[in-house]
């Protein structure tokens, strides 16, 4: 190989994309909308949790965490999904991905009523996210997949030169796999600094409580130690989000290091009657529970849930 | 995983073992897989070259490519994650380790992430099969092609020797398809006589068939990989024997050459396949699957591991101690045959005979 060869290989490289991703959405709305707004996503995951059913728990814990990305983070919206300046946020954990399809619903990425095709065969709306819903970068559903995924993209970023940013949505059950940790020692190696990681910490994964399973504790400390910045916020408080997030949509926590924020949130956020229940993971209620749960999410008392709880599915 | 820095190394000696057994003269150097990949590289912005720390075939391109080399260390997880994700973002990563694994270790993620996303992620298995020699078990990829041809859209390329594989580079990089190379950079097998080709295969013996190759053969040996030479070396000793047999050099397993396959079995009163892989999933499963579906009653045996690991050695003593030199190849495809001289697996295991490196009794 001629030294000709290697100085052509070596400047030879895509030419940066265009980045017109803009502004995004966040431009258009302020905190103190956000409540209402995850309101109404939170109400798409209940009407999601029959006639079949869904992940509720984690899709509640996780609900202001992506309306909060979308509307205040993310450069991103529904016209710039293919424009390779876009931030790309990336549902690792995707079964909770009811939270998902209740954000693009309403920022206008999907039509409200394509929800209404929950599980049917003619459309692609199930229970694990998939590419043919607008918005949904890469499918998933097996854990511990997409922080690797999300590496790559935020390399081929940097190769290019490009300042849009790469987010994972990771579960706290899903930081037992393996994967994720090795995903965490590359992108450390790599100095990936447009790479952010949120941990949805609700404490729970599919069956019961991780602490009392495998403990996870302490989580930041072990994302130090993989070369990673991690800073902690409570995941339901917009306020808190916006001083966690806010920065890092500019910035790394670190220069050269990938950030996660470890997000202290409570599964089935919203309904008091599920909260924090381990047989509250996957359900698929009657009609006459959804009404009741939609009336307690607006703050009406509990009515008692008599649908046997689907501990897994 | 365990020692990727030993099996690297074991796989330069062998590569070096086998230049020297098979022919290696000292004279100008030939080209190379690395050269070629450097040269595809130089003219392809879009290719990035990865590796879970197994460096032997691409040791002098981080210079060359600079932050479009990326060694992940030994974490072929994360390498086949993020190859999706180059590939989601217009780049066709050539992704580097152990074909065990590649394929074992990082399967979900190559099933899940490259073949449900359909992406342009090719997979460069190295030391499959035979070639990982003296390693033993834990490195012995004989499932690779089970594997990987199961997944949907994926192609499975194996290439001969490694004039063949840089035949086969351009096409394996311009397929938008996922694709698993058996990584093979020995010296050429035969001389080949056809273009490389996706999905295309070699006919290199016409048996005692016509020119057009129509007519009746008796046998038809088909093969892929760097066992061509010695079921090459099988074919004429079998015509030594009075037993002419057509050679098919297969190339490319997914997609088959369905025609050439279908073409042998329909002048052949008997086809055999041989492959350094276990029977199941391989060679033999990918022609019994064709034939039962055309309802071509022609007889097929196998020669492969079957349900067995091979006993670790060098590469010229593994090819002894197992029956798949050239001679003991012939051997067993006269005894499929029903011809005098055979010697059938079933008489005896190869595996048995002390010093595994004896000739058949009775053999020339």
């Amino acid at each position: 190989l001629s030294p000709e060869t290697a100085a052509t290989v070596a400047t030879r490289s895509s030419p940066s994309p265009p980045s017109t991703a803009g502004e995004g959405a966040s431009a258009a709305w302020e905190l103190d909308q956000l409540p209402a707004l995850a309101l109404r996503v939170r109400e798409h995951i209940v009407r999601l949790a029959t006639g079949g059913g869904c992940f509720i728990g984690a899709s509640l814990s996780c609900a202001d965490l992506l309306v909060h990305l979308y509307t205040r983070i993310l450069r991103l919206t529904p016209e710039t999904l293919g424009d390779p300046g876009r931030d790309y946020l990336f549902l690792s954990k995707g079964h909770d991905v009811p939270a998902l399809y209740g954000t693009l619903a309403e920022l206008g990425y999907i039509p409200r009523q394509r929800l209404g095709n929950h599980l049917k065969t003619s459309d692609s709306i199930y229970w694990h996210p998939n590419r043919a819903v607008p918005g949904v970068e890469f499918h998933s559903g097996s854990l511990g997949h997409l922080l690797s995924v999300a590496i790559g993209v935020a390399l081929d970023i940097r190769l290019r030169g490009g300042p849009n940013r790469v987010w994972v949505i990771l579960g706290d059950g899903e930081l037992d796999e393996g994967s994720v940790w090795e995903a965490c020692l590359v992108a450390s190696a790599l100095r990936l600094d447009n790479l952010t990681a949120i941990v949805d910490r609700n404490e729970f994964q599919a069956n019961v409580r991780t602490e009392e399973l495998v403990p996870l504790e302490p989580i930041p400390a072990k994302f130090e130690a993989f070369g990673w910045s991690c800073r902690t916020a409570d995941g339901h408080d917009f306020g808190a989000l916006e001083a966690a997030l806010g920065p890092l949509r500019e910035a790394p926590l670190a220069p050269g290091r990938p950030s996660v924020v470890v997000a202290r949130t409570v599964r089935g956020k919203g309904l008091p009657s599920i909260e924090a229940r381990a047989d509250r993971w996957f359900a698929n209620f009657t009609a006459e529970e959804i009404d009741g749960l939609l009336a307690e999410l607006h703050g009406g008392p509990s009515r008692g849930l008599t649908s046997e709880g689907l501990v897994v599915r | 995983m365990s020692a990727g820095p030993p099996a690297a190394a074991s796989s330069d000696r062998a590569a070096a073992a086998a230049h020297e057994d098979w022919g290696g003269t000292g004279g100008p150097a030939p080209p190379t897989y690395e050269a070629a990949l450097a040269a595809l590289a130089a003219v392809r912005p879009d290719l990035v070259v990865m590796t879970a720390e197994n460096r032997a075939a691409i040791r002098n391109l981080p210079p060359l490519l600079g932050p479009r080399f990326v060694d992940v260390g030994i974490c072929e997880q994360t390498m086949i994650g993020a190859a999706a994700g180059l590939a989601l973002r217009g780049r066709t990563p050539v992704v580097h380790a152990l074909s065990t694994f590649l394929v074992m270790r990082a399967f979900e993620f190559i099933r899940t992430d490259v073949g449900i996303g359909n992406l342009p992620v090719k997979l460069i298995g190295a030391v499959p099969g035979f070639l990982s020699d003296g390693n033993g078990p834990t490195h012995q990829a004989l499932e690779d092609v089970a594997l990987m041809r199961g997944i949907p859209h994926m192609q499975v390329i194996c290439p001969a020797d490694e004039e063949e594989l840089i035949a086969a580079l351009p096409a394996i990089v311009d397929s938008r398809a996922p694709c698993y190379v058996r990584y093979n950079a020995m010296r050429p097998a035969v001389a080949h006589t056809t273009p490389f080709e996706i999905g295309r295969a070699e006919l290199l013996a016409p048996g005692d068939a016509g020119a057009d190759g129509s007519a009746g053969a008796g046998v038809t040996l088909l093969t892929y990989g760097f066992l061509l030479r010695e079921v090459a070396e099988a074919r004429r000793l079998l015509e030594e024997r009075g037993v002419p047999a057509a050679l098919i050099n297969l190339r490319t397993l997914k997609p088959l050459d369905e025609a050439a396959v279908l073409a042998a079995a329909r002048r052949s009163r008997l086809l055999v396949a041989v492959e350094d892989h276990f029977q199941t999933g391989g060679l033999y499963s990918i022609l019994a699957e064709l034939l039962v579906g055309r309802g071509l009653p022609c007889r097929l045996h196998s020669i492969s591991l079957g349900e067995r690991w091979f006993k670790p050695a060098l590469l010229a003593d593994v090819l002894a101690h197992e029956g798949f030199t050239g001679e003991a190849i012939a051997a067993k495809v006269l005894a499929a045959a029903g011809e005098p001289g055979g010697r059938s697996e079933l008489d005896e295991t190869w595996t048995d005979r002390p010093g595994g490196a004896a000739r058949p009794a009775g053999w020339r």
